[in-house]
């Protein structure tokens, strides 16, 4: 295969307000999104939100309503998905049962006039590639899942598309083996530098492997934006619990400044948040503070929390979960959620603590 | 008693019931069957039971029976291709229709809520001299004089197709609703166009469904009498109208016994041709 940088087909995706209707019921509203070349890119949401309608959308399996989708900077609204050059691995596979892993990989070549003297060693190449080397002759259901996967990978790079697309590749795997092949795909990705959006409900699986993260919620795209921005500053509620748990607490920005903005909030008074992570909120209007469970630490009352927010607070519920515990604190009449490593031992059951955070992890978002 | 033989067992527990159903009601008639084929008829009307070998000799030699035979298979043969190339296309549209699926299937069994000769009696009214047909063509005045359309190897074939078909469509929807539709929409964005890709994989996967619907409908096609009965003239007997004509009409039990031994060989052995061929084709082994 010529994986060589400067003659792959590298190409970037455009969604123009594209809008896909089903009957009556708007699986995608309105969504716009530029994907660079070579870019990693997630579509991450909730079940039902309209990933899988905006992949196949781009791949030609779903005409969208409205809008138009670009690919390299063509319009390709009208051209049928046999001739828009694109990889696509289904979740589940999708291999052909009656043709071996070679004719399956080669499958896509031969409507590409390739020489049949290369044939033979692009699909070698791929098997490499995918650290399968000696399972050409093999029926796909003589393969385990693992490697059913990697050759439906193998099969769509093979044909060196412009965009690879991925829906949930990894979500039918057991666990140990979805974290190897999150590698595995992320190599081979970077190896190729082929431009890929990938589909998946698992936020680990999207921070971990994306250059860009697009965040959906109902057909709506929340928020775009790299791992750590759509981690770090939220754009809505909705995508501050999505990537992780998060506490919300209503209140006011009371003054906002070019270097941070002061919001009132019930239970821990004044938080003065950076004013990058609060660009959407204006002095004297409400405001809500994100504070992520991992940010909120417990410690033993009287313990030093200089430069921190503190609260008192008494712990609920501990839920261990082996290098870090989950409690459920009570502060006031609100409840909220912590995740801490733990040092030493864990706090009890009933135990009054100190609730601390460092007001520069939170985040803000406008609105009440 | 061990794991191991309580699960070998288990299987021929559930399945004493048919088997003793099957035993009782298909082996052991057959087993008499085989016993009259032969007996002798003497020219009185009377049996005589032993062991004679005139039937047998008869139903082999006779060119009547041969050529009635032949000419049996051949009906069978075009009234499965019909059905096939009628019934895929069918079959097809059922499987990637979204939604009303269970509507178009109960469609296609609605036929069989009417009894088979009636359906095929329905011809007579559509095809007959007074039928639908002619009297549609000669209000038309296309023609003045009703045209004999009935009782001939063409009306055969169609009553054959008429009865057929839903069991050919149903063969091959089973198969096709079994393939999963992104095998379509992998090859389709490996460059495949919607007609390669059906030829390249959908068409391979739904062989079977295909092949065990032209099994049925040839084996049930040329096992038929009804049909020849109803819409075919005298020079269309089929292979089991020779069986009808000598039990029922002539009450001649040890040659039409012999006769339908005979027809049963003959599509014995062309299920179990089938049975091997298609055991040993490449495609079964992606199946599994
Ligand atoms: N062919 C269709 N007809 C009608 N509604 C559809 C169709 N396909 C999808 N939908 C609806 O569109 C919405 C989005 O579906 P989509 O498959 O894109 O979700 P998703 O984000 O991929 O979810 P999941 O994570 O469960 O795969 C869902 O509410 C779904 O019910
Ligand atoms: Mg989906």
């Amino acid at each position: 295969m010529n994986f060589h940088p400067e003659s792959a087909p590298v190409s970037s995706v455009t969604l123009n307000n594209i809008v896909k209707r089903f009957g009556t019921f708007t699986a995608v509203h309105k969504a716009n999104l530029e994907i660079p070349e070579g870019a990693f890119v997630t579509l991450l949401g909730p079940s039902g939100c309209g990933k899988t309608t905006n992949l196949r959308m781009i791949a030609g399996l779903l005409d969208p309503s409205e809008g138009e989708i670009l690919i390299g900077g063509k319009r390709v609204n009208e051209v049928p998905i046999h001739k828009r050059n694109l990889g696509i691995v289904f979740q589940n596979y999708a291999l052909f049962p009656h043709k071996t892993v070679a004719e399956n990989i080669a499958f896509g070549l031969k409507y590409r006039s390739v020489p049949k003297s290369d044939v033979a060693r692009r699909v070698q190449e791929a098997l490499d590639l995918v650290q399968l080397p000696d399972v050409g002759h093999r029926y796909p259901k003589e393969l385990s899942g693992g490697q059913q996967q990697r050759i439906a990978l193998a099969r769509a790079i093979v044909i060196e598309p412009e965009v690879l697309l991925l829906d949930e590749p990894l979500s039918a795997l057991d666990a140990n083996l979805r974290e190897d092949m999150r590698v595995e795909l992320k190599r081979i990705q970077s190896k190729i530098g082929v431009t890929t959006v990938f589909v998946t409900h698992d936020q680990s699986e999207a921070l971990a492997m994306s250059d860009k993260i697009v965040v959906m919620s109902a057909g709506r795209i929340e928020q775009v934006g790299t791992p750590e921005e759509v981690y770090n500053t939220p754009a809505s509620e909705f995508v501050a619990n999505f990537l992780g748990a998060s506490n919300i607490l209503a209140g006011g920005c009371a003054s906002k400044d070019a270097n941070a903005a002061l919001l009132d909030v019930p239970l821990f008074g004044s938080v003065l948040v950076p004013a990058d992570k609060a660009p959407a909120v204006n002095a004297g209007d409400a405001a809500k503070l994100v504070l992520r469970a991992e940010k909120l630490v417990l410690k033993a009352p009287g313990s030093d929390t200089t430069g921190m927010v503190t609260a008192e607070a008494v712990v609920e519920t501990v839920d261990y979960q082996g290098q870090t515990v989950r409690y459920f604190l009570r502060v006031g009449d609100t409840q909220l959620q912590a995740i801490n490593m733990i040092d030493g031992r864990p706090f009890a059951e009933g135990q009054t603590v100190t609730a601390a955070f460092r007001p520069q992890d939170c985040a803000a978002l406008a609105g009440a | 008693m061990s794991v191991e033989k309580r699960e070998a067992r288990q299987p021929w527990i559930l399945l004493s019931p048919a088997l003793t159903a099957v035993t009782l009601l298909l082996f052991v008639p057959l087993l008499f069957i085989l016993v009259y084929s032969f007996w002798l008829r003497t020219a009185t009307g009377a049996d005589v039971a032993g062991f004679y070998l005139d039937n047998w000799q008869e139903a082999l030699t006779d060119p009547f029976y041969r050529d009635i035979l032949i000419s049996t298979l051949r009906i069978a043969a075009i009234t499965t291709v019909a059905c096939a190339v009628m019934g895929y296309p069918s079959a097809y549209f059922i499987a990637r229709s979204q939604g009303n699926k269970a509507v178009l299937l109960l469609l296609l069994m609605l036929p069989f809520w009417i009894s088979y000769i009636i359906r095929t009696m329905s011809w007579i009214n559509i095809l007959g001299v007074s039928g639908a047909l002619n009297s549609a063509l000669m209000a038309l005045g296309i023609i003045s004089e009703p045209i004999q359309m009935l009782y001939n190897e063409v009306t055969v074939i169609l009553g054959l197709v008429h009865f057929l078909l839903p069991f050919m469509i149903l063969n091959i929807f089973v198969s096709l609703d079994g393939i999963d539709t992104n095998l379509e929409n992998a090859a389709n964005s490996l460059g495949a166009t919607k007609w390669q890709a059906f030829l390249q994989v959908t068409l391979p996967l739904s062989l079977p469904g295909l092949a065990a619907g032209g099994l049925l409908c040839f084996v049930l096609g040329a096992g038929t009498y009804i049909t020849p009965l109803v819409l075919g003239g005298p020079r269309d007997a089929m292979f089991a109208n020779l069986v009808f004509e000598a039990i029922i009409t002539q009450l001649n039990w040890p040659l039409g016994s012999a006769l339908s031994l005979m027809l049963l060989a003959v599509l014995g052995a062309l299920v179990m041709i089938y049975n091997r061929y298609l055991g040993m084709a490449q495609l079964m082994k992606g199946l599994g």
